[in-house]
């Protein structure tokens, strides 16, 4: 897959100034791309001076990098201590049955990314998923049905 | 000036920001160390080196490999039971992980582990763990030879060392540093041919041939890169070690050892 690497001149041209924001520099890359392409990561690289290793390093260590591409929408299970009493694993088993996949994992179709998160800071609502952004509380099987088939009437949203 | 006392032997130094290890060293008191390499900047991450250090009514432990002396008049001790018992449970954890390691199993055994306390790191059957993330390459790479081709790569359990993306580094050079100071022989490296592979970091550097015995020895395309960095002889590019080693005989050859003045022989 290429990559437009026009988008990725400004960005470095942001940070011209500032030749310690590295973190700041790859989140604003994976704004845009919404993953670290290799390539990406490799062209910065050579324009800022960096070796790559660094970057690479800086890329893993952070779970909100990621370096492969991601679903269109990404579901994002809390399997925080309060959500997980309160039954976020089942909640887990029904959206990876429902999509076939394993968390971490994207559909064949690229439709969806699910992956498992510890504790987005709203425990009174658990169990919770964060879908594409949003937080959908007091989950039941049924509401995780009606969501990843795309029925996502206002009244289910919480928060 | 400083004067501290070790193991209560008084020990004086003007050196500046000399370590405690360094010192202790130097006057011929051990203390195990893993991570530390004189060629190095100290780096604190195995803490076997802890020692207690005791200044007015406070004792503390520190790891002396970046332990600056600095204040007067302190007390060091470097093996009470306290500190055996640290480094002990250092090298459970270490033997846990890596239970196949020789160098582990001996310092484990030299200082006192006897049984297996803890759970062995589970590992797909064909593998075995030998990295103790000592970060000794990582560091050799950047800041002795100055490229930075592989770093510590994601975090916990799965922290480790790796070339970017997992595949060939562009910056290695091939000098196999990284494989010289690890401790366990976890990096490997493999000349076939004109080839050598560093297997961990899936890296492959094709070697320039001795031009008196035809021999592959020395990285091709960073060749210079590494003499001008390490200071290194010119020939080093040209001739391999053992050829070099010849004509380095021969040269003395010429020279008459037996009288006290050197004279060059015609
Ligand atoms: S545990 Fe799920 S939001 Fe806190
Ligand atoms: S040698 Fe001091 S912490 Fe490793």
């Amino acid at each position: 897959m290429t990559v437009d690497l026009e988008k990725v001149n400004s960005i470095i041209e942001k940070y011209r100034d500032d030749r310690e924001a590295f973190i700041a520099l790859l989140q604003d890359i994976s704004a845009e791309y919404r993953y670290l392409p290799e390539e990406v990561i490799r062209y910065v690289s050579e324009e800022i001076e960096v070796p790559v290793s660094r970057l690479f390093s800086l890329a893993t260590f952070y779970t909100s990098f990621r370096l492969e591409p991601r679903g269109e929408h990404e579901v994002q299970v809390c399997m925080g201590t309060a959500c997980h009493v309160r039954g976020a694993p089942r909640m887990l088993d029904k959206v990876t049955q429902k999509l076939n996949i394993k968390p971490g994992e994207t559909t064949e179709d690229k439709r969806f990314t699910v992956e498992t998160v510890n504790c987005v800071g709203a425990c009174a609502l658990g169990p919770l998923l964060v879908y594409d952004g949003k937080y959908y509380g007091k989950l039941t099987q049924w509401k995780i049905e009606k969501l990843l088939e795309g029925s996502n009437d206002e009244d289910d949203q919480s928060s | 000036m400083v004067s501290i006392t070790i193991n209560g032997r008084e020990i004086k130094t003007d050196q500046e920001d000399i370590t405690l290890l360094q010192l202790a060293r130097s006057e011929g008191i051990g203390i195990p160390t893993l991570c530390f390499h004189k060629a190095l900047l100290p780096y604190g991450a195995c803490r076997l080196c802890v020692v207690e250090v005791t200044g007015g009514q406070n004792t503390k432990i520190v790891n002396s490999c970046a332990y600056p002396v600095r204040e007067d008049g302190i007390s060091v001790q470097t093996n009470t039971p306290k500190l055996k018992q640290i480094r002990k449970n250092i090298l459970e954890f270490l033997l846990a992980r890596c239970p196949e390691i020789d160098m582990v199993k001996k310092m484990a055994s030299g200082l006192g582990v006897k049984e297996k306390r803890l759970p062995e790191k589970s590992l797909p059957e064909d593998q075995t763990e030998e990295c103790i993330l000592c970060g000794l390459c990582v560091r050799v790479c950047g800041e002795v030879i100055g490229k930075e081709a592989i770093s510590f790569v994601h975090r916990g359990a799965e922290r480790e060392v790796a070339a970017p993306f997992y595949s060939q580094s562009k910056d290695c050079v091939g000098c196999t540093a990284c494989h010289f100071v690890c401790p366990t022989g976890a990096i490997k490296v493999k000349e076939s041919g004109n080839k050598r592979f560093i297997s961990p970091w899936n890296t492959e550097i094709t070697l320039v041939t001795c031009e008196m015995c035809g021999i592959s020895f020395a990285p091709e395309n960073s060749g210079e890169y590494l003499q001008a960095k390490l200071g290194l002889p010119a020939e080093w590019l040209k001739l391999c070690p053992q050829c070099r080693r010849k004509v380095a005989a021969e040269t003395m050859g010429k020279y008459d050892f037996t009288s006290r003045n050197v004279i060059l022989k015609k």
